[in-house]
């Protein structure tokens, strides 16, 4: 594979973007009628799929996991068709496994599971089409579906990504930008109202003077994107209202 | 089995009041690493570890394999690990744990390429040295992630893979008896450094948890450093919220903390070395 310049000399990256641009976001709540909440989330061409059951009586009572507090499940399936050649991934696979266990662990922090007691949130996410940000896709429309299934949430949880391109820190990674061998692949997930960080994976070798600013750069992204996310719940909840009053 | 009750009240109170005042319980500083030993074994690429009380042992086994399809140049190195009821009788035992171990020190060191796998091509295609690490927990007192990935580092560093002459197209692979093994192509040593965050916003931090300081944590953080100063890794799952100022602090904390560790597994490799050659 020849080695593709991932950003010209005028400073344009493979998509077209600008180092500090996000790609575009489009995103909906209440997608789906059988789920208590649900969103889809597409960010450039990365598409995901979420659907919120809970809070639901737990199906195995584990005794030794205390009941003071609701149990968040989380599953992960990469449909075959989502990268460019097609590839069934088995429900066992050590990725998926990892990845549905970051967003576990990040809502975990992130719902109040104190209010439901002796009670299981499941999160089920889909990945439609996988194009860079896989994390990220998930974490976010997993807080849009939480917040559309009426779940009690300390804040929204908006992640983003950040890499270091030929010496410039860039926004929101794509697939191609990822796949090069040489980008370190910053993935943070942030607490909008205070600033405060639920998740940070990095990948791949970064120097300790340059983590600062791909760091700062990601947490300008989530920002942005936790604009979005409050534009879809209040676009949501005006059609619930419109209909309501008819 | 006796399921794990976790810590009293009274205890935590203990563990919290006393950081409040800058003192663990076993008498260390907040930044301060527990004794560390590194044992290089008899055999090359077995290297136990003992942090404090925890104790891991690393062994590095290699074979020739085919290649994989899409990379028929690269060979591979794969990770396994287990953690037992020898190390922690009382842990109610989960299987995601232990996946997460040895799936923390499989990115650390396959996405930091601390391993050269172009190195491990016998022939393009055809047979290339797959290198397996196992990670055997005998003891689990605080920490494994750290003493894991300083394990597999220096076993890694440590072990001998038969040589090779490729003549033509028949590779002849040398009995380690014939000709000596040669070490494998490491280009840089990552070494993980793990932060607990303790009480109700994370405020409280320290270096290396003990396995109390860990049931009582509300947040964990780990950064992985090699001796260039660059970041390998970084990973905050779960917990409390924290602060970026927080974790810009860490992240310096950890520059110096995995400089003094890479000098240690350094000095063990070339004692082990000289021991083996008199």
């Amino acid at each position: 594979m020849s080695r593709q310049e991932l950003l010209s000399p005028e400073g344009l990256r493979v998509d077209g973007r600008r180092p500090n641009e996000l790609r575009r976001i489009s995103c909906r709540a209440s997608v789906l009628s059988s789920a208590d909440g649900s969103s889809y989330y597409e960010q450039g061409n990365t598409k995901v799929l979420v659907a919120v059951y809970g809070p639901r009586e737990p199906r195995m009572r584990n005794p030794s996991l205390s009941t003071e507090l609701a149990q968040i499940n989380v599953e992960f399936n990469v449909a075959p068709f989502s990268t460019s050649e097609r590839r069934r991934r088995s429900k066992g696979d050590k990725r998926l496994l990892e990845v549905a266990a970051f967003v576990r662990q990040t809502f975990e922090g992130a719902v109040q599971r104190s209010v439901y007691q002796r009670s299981q949130i499941d999160i089920y996410i889909h990945l439609l089409q996988n194009d860079g940000g896989t994390l990220e896709a998930c974490v976010n429309a997993a807080t849009l579906a939480l917040v559309d299934a009426g779940i009690s949430m300390v804040d929204y949880v908006c992640a983003c990504t950040a890499g270091f391109v030929e010496e410039t820190p860039v926004l929101d990674l794509c697939g191609v930008e990822e796949a090069a061998v040489e980008t370190p692949d910053l993935t943070v997930a942030v607490m909008p109202r205070n600033g405060s960080i639920a998740l940070l994976q990095m990948e791949s070798r970064l120097h300790v003077s340059k983590l600062n600013d791909v760091m700062d750069l990601a947490i300008e992204g989530c920002k942005h994107i936790h604009r979005k996310l409050d534009h879809a719940v209040l676009a949501a909840a005006n059609d619930l209202a419109e209909k309501l009053s008819h | 089995m006796v399921a794990e009750i976790g810590p009293s009240n009274i205890e935590t109170a203990f563990i919290l009041e006393a950081l409040g005042k800058g003192l663990r319980v076993d008498g260390r500083g907040i930044y301060d690493y527990r004794a560390l030993r590194i044992l290089c074994g008899p055999a090359p690429g077995m290297v136990e570890v003992q942090l404090g009380q925890t104790r891991v042992l690393a062994r590095v086994t290699c074979e020739v394999t085919r290649p994989s399809a899409d990379r028929p140049t690269e060979g591979t190195v794969q990770f396994s690990s287990e953690l037992g009821t020898l190390a922690a009788p009382n842990l109610d035992r989960s299987v995601a744990q232990e996946v997460a171990i040895a799936r923390m020190i499989e990115r650390v060191i396959r996405q930091s390429r601390a391993v050269d796998t172009e190195a491990l091509c016998i022939m393009a295609g055809e047979q290339v040295w797959a290198v397996r690490v196992d990670l055997h927990f005998l003891d689990h007192c605080g920490n494994l992630v750290d003493a894991a990935c300083i394990a597999a580092v220096a076993a890694l560093r440590h072990f001998r893979r038969p040589d090779v002459t490729v003549d033509g197209d028949r590779a002849v692979i040398h009995d380690p008896r014939e000709r000596n093994p040669v070490p494998l192509s490491i280009h840089h040593t990552p070494v993980c450094v793990s932060f607990a965050f303790m009480g109700a916003q994370g405020e409280l931090v320290v270096v290396d948890p003990e396995v109390r300081e860990e049931m009582v944590q509300q947040a964990a953080f780990t950064v992985t450093m090699n001796a260039h100063k660059e970041v390998c890794a970084l990973n905050k799952a779960g917990g409390v919220a924290l602060d970026p100022a927080m974790i810009h602090r860490c992240t310096q904390i950890a520059t110096t903390k995995a400089a003094e560790i890479i000098d240690m597994i350094d000095a063990a490799l070339k004692a082990a070395a000289a021991a083996s050659s008199n």
